[in-house]
């Protein structure tokens, strides 16, 4: 959502947007309603849904088609967080029970997605087994898979006959010398093909795929992961094609590599991207496109909220023991979501009523735009302990609005035992990771965090607690510019993106 | 002659749909092949089914009980260079 200037009476939600962030409701309100049904309620479609909305997939689908240099497909470990890794693996009944299960403990679930630990369409009886039986026993939840697009096209009709409506493609070139670099095989007619020519076939089947999609009304979001030095300066281009071609959306995400998750990358020592290179590619790209932020390149089985995982509640055994009225609940999921709707109306009314455009104009020019972390379990509000957060999320705010520009998480990966449960390291971790900001607003925070923050040029701010996340950082903004501290000619200034 | 799957396997499936002999099976620990039914896909592929869409480095054994996919051959990461990495993490 982003900030909406006033200057009188007018109360529409105004399309006064973050330039470029795809979620973002405003960026949405140039698409035709049907497609803003769509994704309203979608946490990987809309950045503002993510705030309210909660998804899970269901790993019924092992098998992959392909290899990429980062993924390694013997790793399973209940600690980490990062597609291709499952704790157990489950028979479409299981997958079936498990949503229902599901959605019947956590009613801002809206969406269903498949998407591996292998590749939904190599394994497309049981995907498809999936889908019939829940598109049967709880209508009202959004099914959609992600996939590598090797099968997409010879999949494309029954998707539709599924009335699966959300596909994500994962394209990470066009060119398939570049591919060659990233994809060391695939499996194709009765095959395994490799190199140069592995990529072509890759490339073009995804191309192929994305344009039977978009003929069909679709609605289809790029993945690309960005890995320096090998694709880094091809997005943009990816980018503008795949937009050319009816994708709705490009999700840019940073390559995860590390050496003890076994992938050729993590051996190889190539690097992931800071979060500054990130975020550059994504707002280079963002003139072209809607781009979003928001991913937590979850688990092939993750369940709840995004950037939060609660499967190990709805483990098999645990499913076994719940007796579920399942009408029951899905009524109770309407009766939640409505209120949820309701709540989202509310923000966008008080959203509006914060700045009127004549307190911005005088600072429009003489203020430099300013990094926000913000510590939230949900529900757009300031509503976490710093010590609790996992992750924070990241806006920045100049004096004509403030957009959601992505997340840094904190402890995302085990990284051996040896640094597991130090809370000292947690506290560096995150004062790394929030590079770049110089405000951190959460609900409440400890004294020693407190100095070490501040000491580290990122001052903590409790004063908003429970507030609108815009809100409250309009009005620091607001706050920080009277004060004289956001002059451009500032020397802190040159600490952005150092 | 016959392959075999050994300890490694990741039980993935990707093989068992595509064995034209019906000769592999879900098992505990890991998948398996009967070794009266295996082809070694003769007659029906020109590359054994299994062993080419198997993601796991030396976990499929031909006949003479030699991997089909040795070490290296799938991922591209030289054996050396894996032992060598995977040892720096043993000793952190």
């Amino acid at each position: 959502m982003a900030l909406t200037l006033v200057s009188s009476q007018h109360s529409e939600p105004a399309g006064c947007s973050a330039s470029g962030c795809g979620g973002n409701e405003s960026a949405l309100a140039h698409l035709p309603p049907q497609i803003r049904d769509k994704v309203k309620d979608h946490p990987c479609y809309s950045e503002e849904a993510h705030h309210f909305y909660a998804r899970m997939h269901v790993a019924v689908a092992p098998a992959c088609n392909i290899q990429c240099h980062y993924c390694n497909r013997k790793y399973d470990c209940s600690n980490e967080s990062r597609p291709g890794v499952v704790s157990e693996l489950l028979t479409p009944e299981q997958a079936v029970k498990k949503v229902l299960a599901v959605a019947a403990t956590i009613p801002q679930m809206s969406v269903l997605g498949i998407a591996g630990p292998g590749d939904p369409l190599a394994n497309p009886e049981r995907t498809f087994a999936t889908f019939r039986e829940l598109s049967d026993k709880a209508p009202d939840i959004k099914l959609c898979i992600s996939t590598n697009g090797l099968s997409l096209p010879e999949h494309v009709d029954e998707l539709c006959r599924h009335n699966i409506d959300h596909v994500t493609i994962t394209i990470n070139c066009l060119d398939a010398a570049i591919g060659a670099e990233i994809y060391p095989w695939i499996f194709w007619k009765n095959r395994r093909i490799k190199g140069r020519k592995a990529a072509e076939i890759l490339i073009a089947q995804q191309q192929l795929g994305l344009e039977m999609l978009a003929a069909r009304g679709v609605l289809v979001k790029v993945n690309s992961v960005l890995i320096p030095g090998v694709n880094d300066h091809h997005l943009e281009e990816v980018s503008r094609v795949v937009k050319a071609k009816g994708a709705f959306l490009h999700n840019v995400m940073p390559l995860i590599a590390e050496a003890e998750h076994g992938t050729f990358y993590g051996v190889m020592g190539q690097r992931g991207p800071t979060p500054e290179e990130l975020q550059r590619l994504q707002d280079s790209c963002a003139g072209e496109m809607n781009m979003m932020r928001h991913c937590r390149q979850c688990r092939a089985d993750a369940v709840g909220m995004l950037g939060e995982d609660r499967g190990d509640e709805f483990t098999l055994e645990k499913i076994d023991a719940m007796e579920i009225d399942y009408p029951a609940a899905m009524q109770r999921r309407a009766e939640y979501q409505a209120g949820i709707e309701q709540q989202r109306q509310q923000l966008h009314r008080r959203g509006e009523t914060v700045i009127s455009l004549d307190a911005l104009r005088p600072q429009r020019h003489r203020s430099r735009p300013l990094l926000v972390a913000v510590a939230s379990s949900g529900g757009g509000i300031i509503n976490q302990h710093f010590g609790h957060a996992r992750e924070f999320l990241v806006y920045e705010a100049t004096a004509l609005d403030v957009r959601f520009i992505g997340h840094r998480k904190v402890d995302l990966y085990c990284s051996g035992s040896d640094h597991c449960n130090e809370e000292e390291s947690t506290l560096q971790q995150t004062i790394r990771a929030l590079n770049g900001c110089e405000v951190l607003l959460c609900s409440r925070i400890g004294f020693a965090p407190w100095e070490a923050l501040e000491a580290a040029g990122i001052t903590p701010n409790g004063e908003h607690a429970m507030e609108s996340i815009e809100t409250a950082i309009a009005a620091v903004y607001q706050e920080m510019a009277a004060a004289g501290k956001l002059a451009i000619t500032a020397p802190i200034a040159l600490q952005r993106g150092a | 002659m016959a392959f075999t799957i050994i300890s490694g396997c990741v039980n993935c499936w990707a093989c068992e749909p595509l064995c034209p002999s019906h000769a592999i099976y879900a098992a505990i620990p890991h998948f398996r092949i009967h070794a009266n039914l295996c082809s070694e896909c003769d007659g029906d592929y020109s590359d054994p089914q299994c062993a080419s869409i198997c993601p796991v480095e030396g976990v499929i054994l031909n006949g003479e009980g030699v991997a089909v996919n040795p070490l290296g051959s799938l991922t591209g990461i030289a054996p050396e260079r894996m032992a060598k990495v995977m040892a720096e993490i043993q000793a952190r």
